[in-house]
């Protein structure tokens, strides 16, 4: 039986990552092309970091996640603290407003936020688009998510330590950053975690807010309309793969050296 | 592994942020091009040519979304490089500024046949990039010669070839194929011309196997697709990478395109983007541009460095009366004719087309899915039994 | 908890109401503005009455993110049960390995599918290489450039946000209750509908909104996969509002996304219905 069930899981998971294996694969194309595969080379890779335009917006993406994912967490985190403490309608409308963004789909979001910063820079015209406005729209559909995964650790934590904490003369700050964090961070992390690869993954939301003097890697890769996109991007892709399932194996590795170890300590 | 992961976070933003530290105050001159459509070696050149200057280069998909860009997000980009009728509206909108051709030397290298085209008659807001004109590709291998000894556009409404035609994805193009196919203007203002190249194309979709652009190299490369129509230089680099690939100049005549680059009226460095469009226009960077890109170069030193091979193809390098006579430039169409081809566009896309495949594989799809399910619930169920044989021992 | 420590930490959602004010509920307002008003500003119902012919477009949007999502559920429940089953530290590498396809980017996956599907693509090279071996001439299947194609786009770009909701509260889950029915006799099938599954209800719910609400709305994906045959409602918004072929005009864009979001309010509201027993966030009951 157990067979069975690994057989789903595999054919599930070669599912998700058979488009990889073909990436790849392509990644290693002699010719400029996604279809045919002619020779083995390593020429996209080499001239993949003299592209100054795709690892711009490598630079652009990542960065852009990043700062989405902690900036999202932060006003996520503390609304999440401030809506556990709330009741009745207060709470619920403060919910419904968290669940427009999840909600709305992405289209909507994204040509809203376009007409609002348009409204604002026509009135205004004094912002333009660009990564500010970018930030803006990755933080807004990013925090709902946040908000979601912190909630319920906090409704889960036992409200008596931070009372005791108070109890015993700790200012409610200090007692919220040892007593209270701690307990909810495993919720905060997933949620950073969630907001960053939800800002990595996008394309809609940028392709409607990024402006033209900033783009993200989505971006650059739509651009190519013309002209066929380069194997460049495979490549590019496959080496950021390779590195992100290099330090899951290290990292696994090593707690299950952890894991041996506690269990060889408690004999 | 969240801790770790968390960690990967924070160094990648210690890493960008310690990039930023590194921007020194510099002129950056904003350029706007189209997709993989410069020689990339370029920009570093003029950045070691012009040390105080840095190029912020980004890329648009289309005329009509740089265009939306433009007028929405009033960005301060610099240069751009919108094609033709895009360059007649930004003139009649008064968006670009007159160019000082002083700047710009190298101007003189144009050739006259590409300066004072219709979109800018007295050539005073832009230099010509790259051009080309639209062709029609087959494969050879599959399609009969008979049928494209006329050389003309029926071929992409032939029904032998039904599920392998590829058409553009892209109204402006596919409009004008349909027109020149009825023997009107691309250009034509005549709202019932309009309407008859919408039946036409509706007429084509059933044969259409996919509205495309850049797809069409690796579905003609590939042989998943017969016949398209694209750019001269794209089928002269898709012959190349397949020899059965043939291409020619539909005899209904055809589209010639300019790309020219133009300097916008929110730019607040002139006289570095006429610089770089002066760099742009220099004989060798000009040549690098047109290898990397593949289309037709409008400057005359540069194409006396070009291969042999590319000048002497008629289709790449027609001569000037052959253009003069069978081509035409795209002129910006007035704005009820923008959005009659927006509508009849939109329709061509939305309407019901009768499936062409009899076996929809939605349900294949979809029996699979439910076997699927079946099995996960038999898995369910034995799996059960089995713990309740545990349990019972 | 004393009072005024339960007033501070209510202070502590201003960020939160200031940024979700301006950025969510502010441009809300102005689509619903742009919806009901011309180029000029004043007040007209025609933007919205324009949408009527787009009703196909929406037909088929909605028919097609449907299919995707229960295919995505059917298919997410049976993984995302068996790795909530898994020892804890196998369990968060197999999370990963499910989000891990989200880091790369979501044009190039989909570009992969294309090498996939083709006619002349991977599967159909591979079948016609295998039965050519028997000696059998086959035409292959026709994949790309339909509607299936857009589906398998969909059910692959949004699996993995089916797949984590309902692995949460699968975990969450008391396994004594299964047990516990075990004992009393239930057999697999009972314990899946009577104890697993109204369970798990509260993660099914955000995983069909996070793939259904997506799903309805994408433009890309029925640019490659679909071969531009038919457009979504999507690629109408986008052409509305980004003018790519040749008409820009906010209004009826406008329209036709208030038209949408009102669709899927409709419809998370009818879902909501099955699951009153459950706190609004989504999180199960405790």
């Amino acid at each position: 039986m157990k067979k069975l069930s690994k057989l789903y899981n595999f054919l599930v998971f070669a599912f998700l990552y058979a488009p990889i294996v073909v990436m790849i694969v392509y990644s290693f194309n002699g010719i400029k092309s996604r279809s045919v595969f002619s020779g083995f080379s390593f020429q996209w890779y080499q001239e993949l970091f003299n592209d100054e335009v795709i690892m711009n917006s490598l630079y652009v993406s990542l960065l852009l996640a990043v700062l989405a994912a902690i900036i999202s967490t932060v006003i996520g985190t503390l609304a999440a603290v401030g809506i556990n403490a709330m009741g009745g309608i207060k709470k619920k409308a403060m919910l419904a407003v968290n669940n427009i963004p999840m909600v709305n789909p992405e289209i909507v979001t994204a040509v809203s936020m376009m007409i609002l910063f348009v409204f604002v820079i026509s009135k205004f015209n004094s912002m333009e688009m660009g990564f500010g406005t970018l930030l803006i729209s990755h933080v807004t559909f990013c925090i709902p998510y946040v908000t979601l995964e912190v909630l319920p650790k906090i409704r889960g934590m036992d409200a008596n330590i931070y009372n005791a904490a108070l109890d015993l003369g700790c200012p409610p700050a200090k007692a919220f950053l040892k007593v209270v964090l701690p307990q909810i961070k495993p919720g905060i992390v997933t949620g950073m975690i969630m907001a960053f690869t939800l800002s990595l993954d996008d394309f809609i939301i940028s392709y409607f807010n990024s402006g033209s003097a900033v783009q993200t890697l989505s971006v650059t890769i739509y651009s190519m309309t013309k002209k066929p996109y380069s194997p460049k991007i495979n490549a590019l892709s496959t080496l950021l793969f390779a590195t992100i399932l290099i330090l899951l194996i290290i990292i696994n590795v090593r707690q299950s050296r952890g894991d041996a170890k506690k269990k060889g300590a408690k004999r | 592994m969240k801790k770790a992961l968390s960690f990967i976070i924070t160094a990648v933003m210690i890493l960008s942020l310690s990039v930023c530290a590194f921007a020194e105050e510099k002129v950056t001159l904003n350029v706007y091009n189209w997709g993989e459509y410069i020689d990339q070696e370029v920009i570093e050149l003029f950045e070691a040519e012009y040390p105080d200057i840095t190029v912020n280069y980004t890329t648009y998909d289309s005329n009509e979304s740089m265009y939306s860009k433009m007028i929405s997000g009033a960005a301060s980009y610099d240069v751009v490089i919108p094609s033709d009728y895009m360059v007649s509206k930004l003139i009649n909108e008064d968006l670009i500024y007159e160019l000082d051709f002083d700047n710009i030397p190298n101007y003189r290298y144009i050739g006259e046949a590409y300066k004072n085209q219709a979109h800018d008659p007295e050539n005073k807001y832009s230099v010509p990039y790259l051009w080309g004109t639209v062709v029609v590709m087959y494969n050879s291998a599959y399609v009969d010669e008979a049928d494209v000894e006329n050389q003309s556009l029926d071929l992409l409404w032939n029904e032998k070839y039904a599920g392998k035609i590829l058409m553009f994805d892209n109204p402006r193009d596919a409009f004008c194929l349909a027109l020149l196919k009825l023997g009107y203007s691309m250009n034509s203002e005549t709202h019932s011309e309009w309407d008859e190249a919408a039946v036409l194309l509706s007429e084509q979709k059933p044969l259409v196997q996919a509205y495309v652009m850049d797809a069409i190299f690796d579905k003609m490369e590939s042989e998943e697709a017969w016949i398209a129509p694209y750019y001269a230089g794209d089928a002269y680099y898709i012959a190349d990478g397949n020899p059965n690939i043939k291409y020619y100049i539909p005899s209904e005549g055809t589209n010639m395109f300019m790309d020219s680059m133009c300097i916008l009226n929110t730019s607040e460095h002139k006289t570095e983007a006429e610089l770089f469009i002066n760099f742009m226009c220099d004989p060798e960077i000009s040549r690098m541009n047109a290898e990397a890109v593949g289309y037709s170069t409008p400057n005359t030193e540069t194409l006396k460095m070009l291969d042999e091979e590319l000048i002497g193809n008629d289709i790449l390098y027609p001569s000037t009366e052959f253009l003069i006579e069978n081509t035409d430039v795209f002129k910006n169409l007035s704005q009820s004719t923008q959005i009659l081809q927006s509508n009849l566009w939109t329709s061509l896309k939305i309407e019901e087309s009768a499936e062409s495949s009899a076996l929809d594989w939605i349900d294949i799809f979809c029996i699979g899915i439910v076997a699927i399910g079946i099995t996960s619930a038999v898995y369910f169920g034995i799996r059960s039994k089995k713990r309740k044989k545990l349990w019972k021992s | 908890m004393n009072k005024l420590s339960s007033r501070t930490r209510q202070a502590l959602t201003a960020p939160f109401s200031v940024w979700m004010a301006i950025f969510v509920l502010v441009p809300i307002g102005l689509v619903v503005y742009y919806a009901l008003t011309d180029a000029t500003g004043g007040f007209t119902l025609s933007n919205l009455a324009s949408i009527w012919e787009y009703r196909s477009t929406y037909l088929v949007s909605i028919e097609l993110a449907l299919v995707a999502t229960v295919i995505c559920l059917i298919m997410a429940y049976p993984l995302a049960y068996s790795i909530s089953r898994m020892k804890a530290h196998s369990q968060s590498t197999m999370v990963l390995l499910v989000m891990l396809p989200m880091w790369m980017n979501f044009l190039i996956r989909t570009y992969a599918w294309m090498t996939i599907l083709e006619d002349t693509g991977l599967i159909n090279t591979f079948i016609k290489s295998v039965l050519s071996l028997v000696g059998y001439e086959f035409e292959g299947f026709s994949m790309i450039n339909t509607n299936g194609a857009i589906v398998l786009g969909m059910v692959y770009n949004f699996l993995p946000y089916m797949i984590l909701p309902i692995y949460t509260v699968l975990t969450k889950i008391d396994h004594s209750i299964i047990e516990a029915a075990r004992d009393l006799g239930a057999n697999g099938f009972h314990i899946f509908t009577k104890v697993l599954l109204p369970q798990s209800i509260p993660g099914i719910i955000s995983g069909i909104t996070m793939v259904f609400v997506p799903a309805v709305s994408t433009f890309v994906i029925s640019k490659l996969l679909g071969g531009g045959m038919t457009y979504l409602i999507g690629d109408v918004i986008e052409n509305y509002f980004l003018g790519n072929t040749g008409e820009v005009n906010y209004n009826v864009g406008a329209a036709l996304s208030l038209v949408l979001m009102i669709l899927i309010l409709i419809s998370s509201g009818i879902m909501n219905h099955f699951d009153k027993d459950v706190e609004p966030d989504g999180g199960a009951k405790k």
